[in-house]
């Protein structure tokens, strides 16, 4: 349909234009039509109108603030009167007896200083909280009535929660509970207490040069020693788990590329004439891809327990389906022509594979199994926290304490540094082997080419 | 230009050279391989030693499961089409999160992959930035944001779908950026001589080009997405993942539940794969005709 007949008037190719186009509209303005209701089934289907209810953004906000900040409980007992400090309220955290920071005063009159004019003094009897602009509250708790308080004024603002046997002021300062039991104070602080050291190591609180120095006169060991066990971060048991995860990433993907290159052998038409096997070989294949990652790792943990060893035969036995299934597509596209050749000089049966087959397959392989190297890191994590290996798990972990924040903050670092560490090493391997070279400029891709398979 | 007078002596010279790298070649062939090797039996020990249970122990007791499972699902086989017919709407739960995440995160990814294009972006001195955003959404895994969104909105499909959409836009964000890389600039720049915006020059110019590679990419990522929301599941995001996890927790008796929940995520595994693959390999086919005619 090239030539424009000049029999036909223009008024009917106009109007065959218009109708071509009008229809092209209503199909362009389908689609986006269609998703749009789609996206609107899901959206009462996912109930996201009672979201908000469910929704506890209290937890949301206690998670951001803590991922970042962390407070000193400063407790007084009301029985014994000790006063104890301790960073989150934790004992790994805790100060040794009779010490504190410097913005407590300990004595017979605990003075805590909370800056900004903040004060709060744990009397003997009486606590004590001067709030600049309010007055000073004062709270006396006892065993027989409970806590008793005296405001500087009779209406309660909203920032004080009062009832007979509990007191809690917060304020942008920090925070005051007094109970018949206890009185405590949180301050908040920015930062991550205790990352490099804890305040049981002689090292706690030294400057990056005073430990450079150290360092230079021979207690490097001893620095790195008690950054290494440092009970709050566990840095040891983290990079362990970091160091599974990799492992499991690792002995998954290359263990199922060994066992899925012979078997993808299996599986072409052009390197094995049994029909039968053939067939059998691709049901395998089609049978570990369809029964999912989930269904293997549940599977294997049952006879395998928990463990990096369950998480990397749950990736090698999915990918040996997967790797299976691109290698003999990549094997039924080698050219025949190569094979022959070496075959004229008189190769035998190993040597035609060896020379004529896996060098034209090598590259498209190894970049497939890289490319899944670090899609498997990812998966590893994901794989960990459900059977319970590797940095997974103490992602998991600590997401179920609903309170230690910063550690998985730590962790979310930690796991996006070490795919994106992954992803810049297979790339690099994959340049190095395939191009056998540093990087070179970007090649235009081949138009014709069909897009790999992706992880 | 070639040196005439050191012919003679170029072919040994080119011989020894060519032996010498081969068995160069060879060697670092070699050592490769040892190396690959001792780091597999070394990883495997490792692994081996700190699992809870031995590899050779757990061999034997492998299939011990899925045989517990299956025949006391063969018993009562007679309950397995009211248990699939039970754990349907959980399918299609599954199926939801996954795409309605595909959408979201190919339209995300089909943004991030324009804006971060030489020659196509708004904002070319952004471009590294854009690009970095998706290589941190690539990065994280989908099970890390789903167990913090878990946190702050609640168990259910939503913090799944909001996850899985977060990486897909990622991922796709990167693969479409490639598929950008190929397009002609010429139907942009046309556009851009007659005054359309950019919003114009991407859907007329760009779109029409990419647009059937784009939508294979998404279908392959709507496969994997399927699997990644039914692992999400068993954390806790609904859908199947999270009924099989109940259905194993009862352990025995329940087995046949279990049965039909696995019964379920591979037949539907299975079928997605097959169309998803035959309407790719029909794009990519259609493509390659328009290129070529």
């Amino acid at each position: 349909m090239t030539t424009f007949a000049t029999d036909r008037p223009h008024g009917a190719l106009k109007a065959g234009a218009d109708r071509l186009f009008a229809r092209k509209r209503i199909i362009s303005l389908a689609l986006p039509g269609l998703v749009l209701v789609y996206l609107t089934y899901v959206f009462f289907a996912f109930d996201m109108p009672g979201l908000a209810g469910r929704a506890n953004w209290e937890n949301g906000r206690t998670l951001i603030s803590d991922s970042f900040s962390y407070k000193t409980h400063v407790t007084r007992d009301n029985r014994t009167g000790a006063v104890s400090v301790a960073i989150e309220g934790e004992r790994k955290g805790a100060y040794p007896e009779g010490q504190a920071p410097d913005w407590v005063t300990l004595g017979d009159t605990t003075v805590i200083d909370l800056e900004g004019g903040h004060v709060v003094r744990f009397g003997p009897e009486t606590v004590e909280y001067d709030i600049p602009g309010y007055g000073t509250v004062r709270a006396t708790p006892s065993r027989s009535t409970g806590v008793q308080a005296e405001l500087p004024s009779n209406a309660v603002p909203e920032w004080i929660s009062l009832s007979r046997n509990r007191l809690a002021i917060t304020t942008d300062a920090g925070r005051l509970t007094v109970t018949r039991n206890r009185a405590e104070v949180f301050r908040y602080f920015t930062g991550w207490e205790l990352f490099w050291f804890t305040l049981d190591s002689p090292y706690h609180g030294k400057s990056f040069a005073q430990l450079a120095g150290l360092a230079a006169s021979g207690q490097a060991g001893a620095i790195f020693n008690d950054f290494w066990t440092n009970k709050m971060w566990r840095h040891q048991d983290v990079a362990w788990a970091i160091f599974e995860t990799i492992l499991m990433a690792f002995l998954g993907t290359f263990g199922a590329a060994l066992i899925a290159l012979p078997l993808a052998f299996v599986a072409t038409r052009n390197f094995n004439p049994v029909r039968s096997a053939r067939f059998m070989a691709r049901r395998v294949f089609d049978f570990l891809r369809g029964v999912d990652g989930l269904i293997w790792t549940v599977v294997l943990a049952r006879a395998f327990g928990p463990g990096p060893l369950t998480g990397a035969l749950a990736i090698l036995v999915t990918d040996t389906g997967t790797f299976g299934k691109i290698f003999s597509e990549a094997l039924e596209n080698v050219d025949q022509k190569q094979i022959e050749g070496v075959q004229s000089t008189g190769a035998n049966a190993p040597q035609k594979y060896r020379f004529g087959v896996i060098p034209q397959i090598t590259p498209v392989l190894l970049s497939q199994v890289l490319y899944f190297l670090e899609s498997n890191t990812r998966s590893a994590t994901v794989i960990g926290a459900i059977t319970g290996g590797g940095i997974g798990l103490l992602l998991t972990q600590a997401i179920i304490t609903q309170k230690d924040w910063e550690e998985v903050a730590y962790y979310i670092v930690l796991v996006i540094l070490m795919v994106m560490l992954m992803d810049w090493f297979s790339g690099w391997l994959r340049r190095r082997l395939i191009q056998g070279g540093p990087p070179k400029a970007r090649k235009p891709r081949d138009p014709q080419a069909k897009p790999l398979m992706l992880p | 230009m070639t040196d005439l007078t050191a012919g003679a002596q170029s072919v040994d010279d080119v011989r020894d050279g060519y032996v010498a790298m081969t068995r160069r070649k060879r060697v670092y062939g070699g050592i490769l391989l040892i190396l690959f090797v001792a780091l597999m039996a070394a990883g495997f020990r490792t692994a081996d030693r700190r699992n809870a249970g031995s590899f050779t122990d757990g061999l034997h007791r492998v299939l011990d499961y899925p045989a517990e499972v299956l025949s006391e699902a063969w018993d009562k086989i007679a309950d397995m089409p009211a248990n699939l017919v039970t754990y349907f709407p959980a399918l299609v739960e599954t199926l939801n999160i996954a795409a309605a995440a595909t959408l979201v995160g190919t339209l995300a990814g089909a943004f991030l992959a324009l804006v971060s294009t030489r020659g196509l972006a708004p904002w070319p001195r952004l471009i590294p930035l854009f690009r970095r955003l998706a290589d941190i959404c690539r990065a994280v895994p989908e099970i890390v944001i789903a167990l913090v969104l878990i946190f702050v909105l609640g168990g259910g499909p939503v913090p799944a779908m909001i996850a899985i959409a977060i990486h897909t836009a990622g991922a796709l964000g990167k693969l479409f950026s490639e598929v950008n890389e190929n397009a002609s600039l010429k139907p942009v720049e046309g556009l851009q001589s007659v005054g359309a915006t950019w919003t114009q020059r991407m859907v007329l110019g760009v779109i029409p080009q990419v647009g059937p590679n784009y939508v294979s990419y998404a279908l392959l990522r709507f496969e994997i997405n399927i699997r990644a929301s039914a692992i999400l599941g068993f954390v806790g995001a609904g859908g199947l993942g999270y009924e099989l996890r109940n259905a194993m927790s009862w352990g025995q008796g329940r087995y046949d539940d279990a049965a039909a929940i696995f019964l379920l995520l591979f037949a539907t595994i299975v079928i997605v794969d097959q169309i998803s693959g035959s309407v790719r390999t029909h794009l990519t086919e259609g493509t390659q005709k328009g290129t070529a005619a």
